[in-house]
Parts: C-alpha cells; sequence; structure tokens
C-alpha cells in the first residue's frame, strides 16, 4: 500500500508542477533510508541484476543485488517492470556557462588569450541555468564542465545537477585542465576552394602546419618552465598561471587535450611521455585508427560527437558511430559524450544507444556513459556505478534508456535525493494541454 | 640609364615593324614588303592537308603562295625549310592577353555579418547589378604585352580571342595577334564574342550573393534585355529610363556567346549543364568553358550540344606518402588526377566539336606535356590541331584571316623540326603577320647525329667521331669513349673532353657552325692552340614519339563511378529497376491498415503491385522479410544536401532563384541518408532572407544527374523565413530592411502587394509589361500554384504571417521548424497550415527557448499534420528516431510516430498520392529495417526508390572494400610518380564545401567548410 502511494507521489512530482521552473527546488538531504525493488539494475560495470533490490541511506548506495537478502528500508520504491541505472555522466560540456548559445550576453566560455591554466569554470557555472533540468529528465545527473578557448583554457571541474548554486553543485573542483590543440591540417593548396579560400587573405600563415607546431611548442616551453617553477624554494614571487599547474604535475589532476585529428593525437602523446601527465583526448574522431598506441600510453577518449558525418566521403557511412567499437576492442578507456548545441547534451543516452547498436553491445555502451566517465573524470571513487559505497546516483526508466521510445525516465537521485524531473519543458507541456485540454 | 635605353630600343623596334599612314615618323622611313619564301618544307596548311617539300610565299604580312613548284618571287628572301615543318600558328580562343589587370577579387556572397551592398556602384546610366558589364569591350581596352605574348608564342599561338575576365556579363571580346606592334595592327576583329560566366568577379554589389542567384540574374536580363528592346515605353521614364547595360546586351545576341561556368566556389562540372539550360530557355547556344571533369558525365555534357573550350591544366599527383595526408585526400580527387588527362579523348569520343585553350596552364612546357597527355590517352592528332586552329577561328568568323595556311590570310605560322605534336619537335620560330618571333631557333640545325671531328695542331690532325645527342650532350670516341661537356647554342658551339678517362689533359673547343660544317679553334690543358673542324656523318637514330603510343605508362586506369565519388557504381553496376517480394515482414503501412505481421509486398515496376499474405511471383527476386519491418520510405521535409548553393541573402525578396537551378546529384550525403531510409528530400533554400528561393523536391536517386534527382510532377513549393535570420540579429550593423518582425511583417505585406499590381498589369497588357520572375512566384502562390514552407520559430511571427496570407487570399501551406507551434496550433489548424518541426532542438538562440520537446506532440493532438524533419545532413540519417521522440515526449502511439516522416510530409508536399505510405499503386520507395522502426538498434537494409535498391547494407559492405582496393591503387600510382622524380604537389585534404541553411550550427566534419563562413572571415 504504501509503496504504491510513494510512487504516485513520484509521478505527481514529474508532471504536475506546471509553474515556473523557479519553483523546481533542489531536493532536501536525504533522510529516509530508501530501497528501489523488483527493478532491472544495470549496474554500470556490465552486470545486470533482473529483479534485483537497491538500498541507499545517508546519500550512499549500501545494498544492490538479488531481492533475498535486501535489508529493509522505510521507503521503498516499487520499480516492477522498470530499469534502474546510474546516473549518467556529460563528460565534455558547457552546462551552466551558457544560457543561449546565439547571445554573447548569456555565455561565459571563451576567455582572451592563450595561455589561462588559472580559470575556473566552476565560479562562472550557473546552477540554475534553464539546460540543467531537461538533462535531469533524461537521466544526466553529473557533468563536466570545461572552459573553451585557444590553447591552454583553464580548469574544469565535475558539478551534480541539484543545486542552489555552484558551491553546492561542486562534484569535484578543478579536475581537469584544458588544451586546445591547433589544426595539424594543411589548407588548401588549389583546386576547387583556392580562390575562396585565397580570401581568407594574409592572416593565412604560409605553412599553417608549421605555424601550429610552433604554438605547440609554445605550450610546452610554458609547462617546462612551470615544471621548474615548482622546484624553486618557497619565498619566490608568485605566478599565478605556474601555480596553476601544481596539481596537473602532481596528478591530481587530468590534461583534457581536445583535438581530432591523428597528427594532433600523436603530439598529445608528447604531454604523457615528456611530462608524465595523465592525458585525456577529447573529440578525438579519427582515434580509431590509433587505438593500440593510445590503449599503450595509458591515454582516454572522450568521444565528443557520435552523431556526426564521416570525416571523409569515402569513410564508411556509419564510420563514427562504430568508432566506440574499434576504442572499446583496442581496450582504450574512453566514454561518450553528447555536444549538440541544438539540444544541448540531453541525447547523450541515445549516442550511446548508437554506439550500442553498431557492435559495442548495451551494456559497455552504457558503462560508455557512466563508469568509463567516472573513471575518465577522476569520480569513479563516488559514481558511475550502483555498487555499495558509491553515492545513490540513480536513474530509473521505463525502459532501455539506450533507445528513445523506451527512455521514459520516471524517476531519479542524486547523492540520495529524490530529484525532481520537470523543467521550463514539462511545465510548458502542462500550460498547453491545459489550453487545448489536452489529457 | 640602362633601362631607359631599353625602353627606348623597345619603341624604335615597335615603329620600325609598319609605318601607319596616319602617324608621324620620328627618323628615316623604313617600309619593307617584308616578302619571304619558304622552301622544300612539309607544310600542314590544315588538318587535312599536308604538303611535301613545298614552298610558301608570304608578303606584307599575308600568305600570297602556298604549293608545290610556287614560283618564288625575285624580292623574296628565302628561306631553305628543309626537313623543317610549317603549321598554322595556334588560336586561344579563351584568354585576356591584352586586358587590364584586374583587382583583386571580390568575396562578395551573402553575409549575415557584413552590411550589405543593395545597389551598383557604377556610376552612369547603367542597369542595376554591377556584375553585369556589358559596356566593357576588349578591343577599346586593349594594349599589345610582349612579355605575356611571348610564353603564347612559345607554345605556338598566333591568334587570341582575349577578354576581360570580369563579372557575370562581360561585354565583348576581340580577336588579336600576338606580333610586337602597334595595337592598330593587331586587332584581326573588334567584336567578335560575347562573354558571360557565373562569376560575378569583381562586383562589390551583394546581389547575387549565389550560384542560383547568379543564375535568376542571367534570367531575369535576359526578359528585360527582351522588354527593353520590343517595349517603347521601357526606354522612357515610365519605364526604366536609358539602360546602357542592356542595349549592349541586345546588340550582342548577334555574336557568339562565350560563357564560362565555373563560379567563385571554384570549378564544379555540372556548372556546364546549368549555363547550358540557361542559353536553351532564350534559345541561346553558349559555347562553354570546359570544367575539365567533363569525362565524368559525358553523356549528360554531350546531352547539352554545346561548343566546349577544353583546358590542358590536369591536376599533378600528390605527394601521398605519409598515409595520414593520404587518409585526407578523397578517391574522387584521386581518381581525378588520373582520369583528367582522358578529358580532351573523351569530349573527342563524344563527337562534341571543341576547340583547346591555354588558359589555364602555367607555362608552355606543360601545355605541350599535358597536350601529348591527352594524346596518349585517346586525342587524336586531327582533333587537336582543328581544335587549335580552324575550329575557333570558325566559331568567331576569322577563319578567312587565320587557322589555316592559304592565300590571303595573316602568315601566322610556326616552323618546327617536325610533327608538331611530337615529343622532341622543337618550335623553331613564330611568325606572327609576317614577322619572325624565334622560339627555339638553337634548333634550326639538327645538331644531333655523330661528327668527324679533326683537329690540327702543330704535332698534326687527330681525328675523333663525336657523337652529339643534343644541345647540350655529346660523348666522344677516343682511346675511352668519354663524356664530353657540350653546348650550342644555334650558332655558337662550345665544348671540352680528355680524350683518356682519368686524364688531366682536357681540351677545350669554341667555335661557330658556318653551314653545313663546324670551325673553331681550341686549346689543351698545356697550353697549345690547335684548329678544328667538325662535319656530320650520320643522322640520329629516330626514337619512338610518346605521342604515337597510347598509354603507355602501362598502367590501369581506373574506371568512371556514378556518381564520381566513393560509393558511385561502376557503369555495369548502376543499379536498376527489379520486381522484388518481400515476404513474411513487419510492414508498417502508414495506412488505416496500420501495422501488418507477417505480410508480402510485391514491388512491379517502381510500384508496389500487391500486398498481402503468402503473395508469390515467379518472376520476383525473394527478399526474406523474417523478423524484419518494411516501411515507407523516409521523407525528409526541410533539407540542404544535393545542392551547389543554398542562401541567396542578398535581397529580402528573392523569390525568383531556384533551388532545381543547382542540385548536385553527386553529394555523398544522398548516399549517407539512402542508408538512414530516406528516400524523398525537400531541399530548401536557406533562412537568410524573408522571401527566399523556390525549393526542389527530389527523390535519391543516386548515381542518377542533377535533372533525375528531381520528383517529376510534384506541386512547386517556396521557402518563407520569419524572426532572427531574416532580421540579421547576429549581425551588429544590419542595414538590410527589415530589422524586426514588424518589418518582416512589411516585407510580406509589401510583395504581395506588389504582385497583386504586377498581375493585373501583365493582364492588361501582356506584352508591355516586364516579366518580374520575382514577383510571378508571388503570383503562383496566391494562385494557389505554388505552396510556401515557412522558417518560423515564435508565435507571434507564426500569426502575423497566416493574417497577411489570408488578406490575400492564399493559406501558408507548411510552417517549418514552427518551435512554438505548440502554442497557437489551435490558429494554425484553422487556417490550414501543416507544421514540420525537429523533434528537441532548443536554446541555440533567443527566438527558440520556448522550443519543446512535446511540441510535435501538442500539435499532433490539436489536429494539425505534424512532420518531423532534419535540416541537418547528419541527423536526417537518424529520422526515424527522431520521430521516436514523441513516443517518449508525450506518449505518441509508434505507428502515428512514424507517420511524422512517411505519409504525414508526404501530405504536406501534395505527393501523398505517389508516396509515404505502403498502398499497392505507390511507388515502390520501401525501406526494410533490422528491427522496430523506431528503435535506436534498427538499420535499413535496403533503401529502395521506385523499385531500385540503391542502398543495400552487403552491397555497401562489398563497396567499402572495393573503395579502399581502388584508394590503395591509386596511392600507390601517385607514390610511384613521386618516386619516378615526376612532379607532384602536396596532399591537399579533400575539403567539402558544405552549404547549410545558416539557421544554426551543423556538425560538420573535420574536412567541411561552411561555405558561408569563408566570407564570414573575410570581413
Amino acid at each position: 500500500m504504501k509503496k504504491t502511494l510513494l510512487y504516485t507521489g513520484l509521478l505527481s512530482l514529474v508532471l504536475s508542477t506546471a509553474t515556473a521552473q523557479d519553483d523546481v527546488y533542489p531536493a532536501p538531504k536525504q533522510n529516509k533510508k530508501t530501497a528501489i525493488t523488483n527493478a532491472m539494475i544495470h549496474v554500470g560495470n556490465g552486470t545486470v541484476i533482473e529483479n534485483g533490490t537497491l538500498v541507499f541511506d545517508n546519500g550512499k548506495i549500501t545494498y544492490s543485488g538479488a531481492a533475498a537478502g535486501a535489508p529493509s528500508a522505510e521507503t521503498i520504491v516499487d520499480a516492477k517492470g522498470k530499469h534502474v541505472y546510474p546516473g549518467i555522466i556529460l563528460p565534455a560540456s558547457t552546462l551552466g556557462l551558457q544560457e543561449i548559445s546565439g547571445v554573447r550576453g548569456s555565455t561565459d566560455i571563451n576567455e582572451l588569450g592563450e595561455l589561462n591554466p588559472s580559470i575556473h569554470s566552476i565560479v562562472a557555472y550557473k546552477a540554475e541555468s534553464i539546460v540543467t533540468n531537461t538533462l535531469r529528465a533524461n537521466g544526466i545527473l553529473l557533468a563536466h564542465v570545461a572552459p573553451g578557448g585557444q590553447l591552454v583554457a583553464g580548469q574544469s571541474s565535475v558539478v551534480q545537477l541539484d543545486a542552489w548554486n555552484y558551491e553546492d553543485a561542486a562534484y569535484k573542483i578543478d579536475n581537469g585542465m584544458h588544451f586546445y590543440m591547433p589544426s595539424l591540417l594543411a589548407r588548401p593548396g588549389g583546386g576547387r576552394f583556392a580562390a575562396l579560400l585565397a580570401l581568407l587573405g594574409p592572416q593565412q600563415p604560409a605553412d599553417p602546419v608549421k605555424a601550429a607546431l610552433d604554438r605547440i611548442e609554445g605550450v610546452k616551453a610554458f609547462f617546462r618552465e612551470a615544471k621548474a617553477y615548482h622546484q624553486k624554494d618557497a619565498g619566490k614571487e608568485i605566478n599565478l598561471k605556474f601555480e596553476a599547474t601544481k596539481a596537473l604535475f602532481e596528478k591530481k589532476q587530468k590534461l583534457f587535450i581536445h583535438c581530432s585529428q591523428v597528427k594532433q593525437m600523436l603530439v598529445a602523446i608528447d604531454f604523457v611521455k615528456e611530462f608524465g601527465f595523465d592525458v585525456v583526448l577529447v573529440g578525438a574522431s579519427d582515434s580509431w585508427q590509433i587505438a593500440d598506441l593510445l590503449k599503450q600510453h595509458n591515454i582516454a577518449v572522450i568521444l565528443t560527437q557520435e552523431h556526426n558525418l564521416p570525416t571523409l566521403d569515402d569513410d564508411d557511412v556509419d564510420q563514427p558511430y562504430k568508432a566506440a567499437t574499434a576504442l572499446h576492442k583496442a581496450g582504450v578507456l574512453f566514454c561518450l559524450n553528447d555536444d549538440d548545441p541544438q539540444n544541448r547534451g540531453r541525447n547523450l543516452p541515445f549516442n550511446a544507444g548508437t554506439a550500442a547498436a553498431y557492435g559495442l553491445g548495451k551494456e559497455e555502451a552504457l558503462k560508455a556513459i557512466t563508469l568509463n566517465a567516472a573513471k575518465i573524470l577522476g569520480i569513479d571513487d563516488k559514481t558511475g556505478t550502483l555498487e555499495v559505497g558509491k553515492d545513490a546516483n540513480i536513474v530509473i526508466s521505463e525502459g532501455d534508456i539506450l533507445d528513445m521510445k523506451s527512455s521514459i525516465i520516471s524517476g531519479a537521485y542524486i547523492q540520495g535525493r529524490g530529484i525532481k524531473l520537470s523543467s521550463k519543458h514539462t511545465q510548458l507541456y502542462e500550460r498547453y494541454k491545459h489550453k487545448y485540454g489536452i489529457k | 640609364m640602362r633601362r631607359l635605353k631599353f625602353l627606348f630600343s623597345g619603341l624604335l623596334f615597335a615603329t620600325l615593324l609598319q609605318a601607319q599612314e596616319t602617324f608621324h615618323i620620328n627618323g628615316i622611313g623604313d617600309k619593307r614588303d617584308g616578302c619571304y619564301a619558304f622552301t622544300n618544307a612539309t607544310i600542314v596548311k590544315d588538318a587535312q592537308t599536308t604538303l611535301t617539300n613545298a614552298t610558301m610565299v608570304i608578303r606584307d604580312g599575308k600568305i600570297v603562295s602556298v604549293g608545290n613548284g610556287v614560283a618564288i618571287p625575285k624580292d623574296a628572301v628565302v628561306v631553305d625549310c628543309k626537313d623543317k615543318y610549317i603549321y598554322p600558328s595556334f588560336i586561344d580562343i579563351y584568354s585576356d592577353y591584352g586586358m587590364p589587370q584586374q583587382q583583386r577579387q571580390q568575396a562578395g556572397g551573402f553575409n549575415f555579418n557584413a552590411p550589405a551592398q543593395l545597389t551598383s556602384n557604377q556610376k552612369g546610366a547603367y542597369g542595376w547589378n554591377q556584375s553585369l558589364k556589358t559596356d566593357v569591350h576588349a578591343y577599346k581596352i586593349f594594349s599589345a604585352d610582349d612579355a605575356r605574348a611571348r610564353p603564347l608564342r612559345e607554345m605556338g599561338f598566333g591568334t587570341v580571342l582575349s577578354h576581360q575576365k570580369d563579372g557575370i556579363l562581360r561585354g565583348t571580346g576581340t580577336v588579336v595577334t600576338l606580333a610586337n606592334d602597334a595595337d592598330n595592327f593587331l586587332i584581326v576583329k573588334d567584336k567578335a564574342a560575347a562573354h558571360l560566366s557565373f562569376n560575378k568577379g569583381t562586383s562589390t554589389q551583394s546581389y547575387p550573393g549565389s550560384l542560383m542567384g547568379t543564375i535568376a540574374l542571367l534570367r531575369q536580363t535576359y526578359l528585360d534585355a527582351q522588354w527593353y528592346k520590343n517595349n517603347p515605353v521601357a526606354t522612357t521614364e515610365q519605364g526604366d529610363g536609358v539602360n546602357i547595360t542592356l542595349k549592349y546586351f541586345n546588340d550582342q545576341q548577334t555574336l557568339p556567346q562565350i560563357m564560362d561556368p565555373s563560379d567563385r566556389a571554384g570549378i564544379d562540372l555540372w556548372n556546364v549543364m546549368r549555363a547550358d539550360r540557361v542559353g536553351d530557355e532564350f534559345g541561346v547556344q553558349y559555347i562553354l568553358k570546359a570544367t575539365g571533369k567533363e569525362y565524368q558525365r559525358i553523356k549528360e555534357v554531350s546531352a547539352t550540344k554545346a561548343p566546349l573550350i577544353v583546358g590542358l591544366n590536369f591536376p599533378a599527383a600528390m605527394d601521398v606518402e605519409d598515409p595520414n595526408d593520404a587518409r585526407l585526400v578523397s578517391l574522387a580527387d584521386m581518381k581525378n588526377w588520373e582520369l583528367a588527362p582522358t578529358n580532351p579523348a573523351a569530349i573527342e569520343k563524344a563527337g562534341i566539336s571543341f576547340a583547346l585553350t591555354a588558359a589555364d596552364v602555367r607555362d608552355a612546357r606543360t601545355f605541350m606535356t599535358n597536350l601529348r597527355k591527352a594524346m596518349e590517352m585517346g586525342l587524336s592528332e586531327k582533333a587537336a590541331m582543328e581544335a587549335l586552329t580552324k575550329t575557333p577561328a570558325t566559331w568567331l568568323g576569322v577563319y578567312d584571316k587565320v587557322g589555316s595556311l592559304d592565300n590571303g590570310k595573316l602568315a601566322n605560322f610556326v616552323i618546327t623540326t617536325g610533327p608538331v605534336f611530337a615529343e622532341r619537335t622543337s618550335i623553331l620560330q613564330n611568325w606572327v603577320q609576317g614577322k619572325k618571333y624565334a622560339v627555339n631557333e638553337s634548333n634550326w640545325y639538327n645538331v644531333a647525329g655523330t661528327y668527324q671531328l679533326s683537329i690540327t695542331s702543330a704535332s698534326g690532325t687527330t681525328s675523333y667521331t663525336m657523337d652529339v645527342k643534343s644541345n647540350s650532350a655529346a660523348t666522344v670516341i677516343a682511346k675511352d669513349t668519354v663524356n664530353a661537356t657540350f653546348n650550342f647554342d644555334g650558332k655558337a658551339v662550345k665544348f671540352s673532353f680528355a680524350p683518356e678517362k682519368r686524364s688531366r689533359n682536357n681540351i677545350r673547343f669554341s667555335g661557330f657552325s658556318n653551314g653545313d660544317s663546324w670551325n673553331g679553334t681550341a686549346e689543351d690543358a698545356e697550353g697549345n692552340r690547335m684548329t678544328w673542324t667538325a662535319k656530320m656523318s650520320a643522322a640520329p637514330v629516330a626514337k619512338k614519339d610518346s605521342a604515337t603510343r597510347t598509354n603507355t605508362r602501362g598502367n590501369l586506369i581506373g574506371a568512371t563511378m556514378y556518381p564520381f565519388t566513393a560509393f558511385g557504381a561502376a557503369e555495369n553496376a548502376i543499379p536498376t529497376q527489379g520486381t522484388y517480394l518481400i515476404k513474411n515482414a513487419t510492414v508498417w503501412t502508414s495506412e488505416k491498415d496500420g501495422k501488418l505481421e507477417g505480410t508480402d509486398v510485391l514491388v512491379k515496376a517502381g510500384k508496389i503491385a500487391r500486398v498481402g499474405k503468402n503473395l508469390s511471383d515467379a518472376s520476383a527476386t525473394v527478399i526474406d522479410g523474417t523478423g524484419k519491418h518494411l516501411t515507407a520510405g523516409i521523407i525528409d521535409e526541410h533539407s540542404h544536401i544535393a545542392s551547389a548553393s543554398t542562401n541567396e541573402g542578398a535581397q529580402s525578396v528573392t523569390s525568383e532563384v531556384r533551388m532545381g537551378d543547382n542540385l548536385d546529384p553527386d553529394d555523398i550525403n544522398i548516399y549517407r541518408q539512402l542508408s538512414g531510409g530516406v528516400t524523398t528530400s525537400h531541399i530548401l533554400h536557406g533562412s537568410a532572407n524573408t522571401i527566399g528561393g523556390q525549393t526542389q523536391l527530389i527523390k535519391l536517386r543516386w548515381g542518377t544527374d542533377d535533372e533525375g534527382l528531381k520528383f517529376k510532377g510534384a506541386d512547386p513549393f517556396i521557402k518563407f523565413a520569419l524572426g532572427e535570420n531574416v532580421k540579421r540579429t547576429s549581425s551588429s550593423n544590419n542595414n538590410r530592411f527589415p530589422d524586426t518582425r514588424m518589418g518582416v511583417e512589411q516585407v510580406l505585406t509589401d510583395a504581395f502587394s506588389r504582385a497583386v499590381a504586377y498581375e493585373k498589369a501583365l493582364k492588361a497588357d501582356p506584352k508591355g509589361t516586364r516579366r518580374d520572375l520575382e514577383l510571378d512566384a508571388l503570383v503562383e502562390i496566391m494562385n494557389k500554384k505554388r505552396y510556401i514552407t515557412c522558417h518560423s520559430y515564435v508565435q507571434n511571427e507564426i500569426t502575423a504571417t497566416m493574417r497577411v496570407a489570408e488578406k490575400f487570399g492564399f493559406r501558408i501551406n507548411t510552417f517549418t521548424h514552427i518551435l512554438e507551434g505548440y502554442k497557437v496550433a489551435d490558429k494554425m489548424k484553422e487556417h490550414g497550415a501543416a507544421a514540420s518541426t525537429f523533434s528537441d532542438w532548443w536554446a541555440y538562440k533567443v527566438e527558440v527557448t520556448d522550443a519543446i520537446p512535446y511540441n510535435a506532440y501538442i500539435m499532433n493532438k490539436v489536429g494539425l499534420n505534424v512532420a518531423i524533419n532534419s535540416d541537418d545532413a547528419e541527423m536526417a540519417r537518424r529520422l526515424n528516431q527522431e520521430a521516436a521522440k514523441s513516443v517518449k515526449y508525450g506518449g505518441l502511439s509508434e505507428e502515428e510516430a512514424l507517420k511524422m516522416v512517411t505519409i504525414n510530409p508526404a501530405k504536406m508536399l501534395h505527393v501523398d498520392d505517389k508516396v509515404g505510405s505502403i498502398k499497392v499503386g505507390k511507388d515502390a520507395d520501401l525501406v526494410l529495417w533490422s528491427d522496430h522502426p523506431l528503435s535506436i538498434y534498427a538499420k535499413a537494409e535496403k533503401t529502395m526508390v521506385d523499385g531500385i535498391i540503391y542502398f543495400d547494407r552487403e552491397k555497401d559492405a562489398a563497396m567499402r572494400k572495393q573503395v579502399l582496393a581502388e584508394r590503395m591503387r591509386l596511392i600507390n600510382k601517385m607514390v610511384g610518380e613521386k618516386r619516378g622524380g615526376r612532379p607532384t604537389m602536396p596532399a591537399t585534404p579533400s575539403y567539402k564545401y558544405v552549404h547549410t541553411c545558416l539557421d544554426h550550427s551543423h556538425k560538420l566534419g573535420m574536412l567541411e567548410i561552411e561555405a558561408e563562413d569563408i566570407h564570414a572571415d573575410n570581413q
């Protein structure tokens, strides 16, 4: 009796708040031990528990397994016929740094300058962004928020998506440093585009590849000097830019190198070899071509946009869809992302669904948006799977979360807190259903 | 000082040539007859006639007589041309020789961020558009320029048709010779041709900013000119007043019309067909400048019946040794490298009349090398000769003056050492208007051969045999056979050698050629002086010439593909219509019947013949559909693939432009979308302006030509747009009206008010009223002969636009995007509009902040006909999944969801009688899915259009292997070129120049360049 009632209560939270989004309050701290029962539990590490029970208390998962042997709980959520997943992680985004991409005033992504290691994305993160709730409604509960720019753009943080402010939202601060590598592609020298590209004018360097390599060398020189700076005794004059690299050298932070071309990725290996950094490639659309090398050098990959056209007319029509499978087969640690600026990241589960369809399989695809992302972002001690001891970041879906026709989210918890799934979208939906008398 | 002297001597030289009656002479008169007799020559009078041991006499710059046994005038200077060949010099029909240097080309395309230049900068009583330069007459601005004439003469040219290569209409061209003389003597024909192009050149005016705008401008100009000519009122204040541009345009219609169809984006093969169609509309047959890729679609090119001007600029092999560089070069680019030299032969074989031009080649050497390469690939010598002489002369009406060696013609000819196209032949002299210009005179005497060298010194005479291989190489047979350093410049000869190997006694020789022997002095290492003579004892052994061989490289040449890109089909593998019986599938009919389990569908003659259980047909190929799902082909209501330009945004009303004018059937996205089950796409103009261009519905018939893509019999549509894009929100300095939604409403009202007045005027005075293509399209809308699909986002603009339409008595057929349609679905229903929307896009600009993914669901529930569109070449491959999102957002039934990408858009586009559902009698546009068609796990296994399987996943797997094999063959061949020491260029990634609507960002690949970005960057 009690559990049915509770479930209905949850539903009403989802659908009936037809007011302004300002009423979608962050949830209070978990105060009742909760059990999700009768669920198909996708742990996120490849294991699936049919008819399982998941118990969490004080924001942490305390039980994850068969119904038999599950501890009792104060609140029971019956998830019969439903699927339970770890909270999905959006691993490369500008969430909260930009409201409307077409409006400059609403955008805090790119700082001026090419060496900004001391920039912190977290201080500009808008916890109450109108976009956030639309992600939660699709099961995305955590996001990695990074600054954009040229060359060394600054530091990123991981946030959880149910917070009053950025300090509440912070899940892991300054977990990454971001380096946007310049293109190493030759510009067209002739042919069809020559006339047009000539119009780009004299600002184009004579040899853009060499110019780009010079700029990359400049970044390396910066890190060399930074390393030397850290050897100096105390009492030295503070250099904020050098100071900002400390965590990177101490391996408390990873270097996220944004690039996609094979040559760029080969150059990226330098940052492992010379500086010993933990390197993650972001973008990496051509990474499938050098998967074994990446594995060899322990370089992880964030495939930023799987729903993309192939690079070349000659490429297999489904090349971007199956790139993840190639990385998986080579044993590369990788995760998937959705950086489509028109849907703002909410289709991440479906990017994983595509990868599943093109060779990865469903549970590996799920890993690619949960556990693998957590590992790459350095938060796998706290989240990424539904294992005991981890934060209760949980999503309940009516069906397969990777397939849009059944990916209907009916419940979600962040750190054990049952969050609301309403958003500006559901509110406008309710408003106009009311107008037209749609049931 | 030195420079001054040089200048002066040049002047002197020029005045010496011919005296001009009306000009004063500074100095002493020097009138000459210039009578020469060239004897004992092989004279090739024209491609048909060769005379051996013949004589040609010239006088006063003209040919007096040619033949065997011709009398030699007493006052003739006799030039013995034994072993020499004489040819008419070549004519280049596509030159800008002697034209003033042009300014830098302007970007000039439509740019969201830049202020527009809405009117022409040209002062005077000229037409409205700055790119129409009919007032330019090449003969008025021509001035000889010997620095540019010399390389042309070295290639064998004596005459050119020169014009100023600037603008869409370029005025007239003039036939001139390449003599170095007073300009007055050089003009053979003052106005010989009229010139056109698809490139607006230095015009800074915004319009036209696209290929289709250019075509529309040409079309309208033909109509305007006819009106100007036929209607007295046109030239008055009631008309347009005096219009010099149109006056000249009309005057020039009697001339040959030479069209360069390359546009500012570069060289696109389909521009040949596009240009020809413009001419055809007005009864004009253009002579077209070829693109170099005609071999790829020779049937279509041939069908234009256009004479072609063919260039010889073949791409060099790329340096693809680096596999990462090679990876980014497309198969199409590599194949074009291999096949481009076959282009002239393909054109000849197709029976197309053609002339050759040197306009595109870098230097003289390349011209002949490439011409020979074309011959190796099958171009006949006779055709090459005609294409360089008689053909252009005949086109230009100057064959009475140039193009052959006949009495009375200009004495424009070349003297060569052998057959003019042979590999080892050199041009000795190029005579223009009876005046000699030396080219490789040093080869006049055939220096190669075996010589007896006699050296006389104090100690007596020594003889050696010397084997002279060329002007710069010789060996001497002394005690040993030794290499000599050797140089002969046509008169002076220098060489040195040591008679014994490893000997220090190097003897240095210096002398001159005196007819049949060489005489000179020499000095040995010890300072002993000697004299020497040498006489040829044997002629060299002739080597086989490359031009007489065919494809000597002996390498396999790949076949062309349809289309000419990866995943195109070989000629014998083009898919054809079949009879198919799909057995035991789950059939989603998108009809009343709904979803039918275990059902068969028979496809015959391109149509759905039967739908039912247990069907059989002996003639059918059976496709097992067990466990699979069959749906109608997906219809994308909003697409920008397969077109060469998308936005003509230079004005707020451009209803005259037509997407159908610039379809691109080679776009790989056609194939990619077939792989996602799409069979019909509505190709829309972009959203840069309020009234955009006319749209084109296409079927994805991969491999067909541009006309073959068109969906025959479909109602015509047009694109409108509202809101931020048309008021150019992203620009901080917009000067194009409108700048607000208030202005947008008035642009619409004004346009239709003008259309009403126009229609009235047209009815009252059909002959006297100027045809206006822009307003024609709007009149069609009002008469329900053309329908609107209107880009729209917010509710106020949607309502306001419906009200404007209602005021003028028509309806908005479709609102596309329509992200706030859910707010005014009731009003739209009342108006009768359909809705074509994105499933879940939002927050990329202010006007989409209220966009919600429940939009499609709400509009459907209110009773609108709702479709889901892509507007994106990537997402179009997953439209079934986009439709599935209305199951997720709102809970629409699966069958209703699928209809949003099948029968609903078919209805919206008025083609539901032909496509959009599985119903007997409809076109067999079908998709066989591996799984539930709304599932993310479903893959299109077979996609069929008109009963032709254009995408087959199994065949695709085989083609991937073929693409790789062909790529590797070409990469290896290019690497071989490099290692063989032949010239290569750096590997150039095959960038793709893509067109988008400019509404939102697109998922562009690494090599894709958004066309409009280039213009934006240029600001």
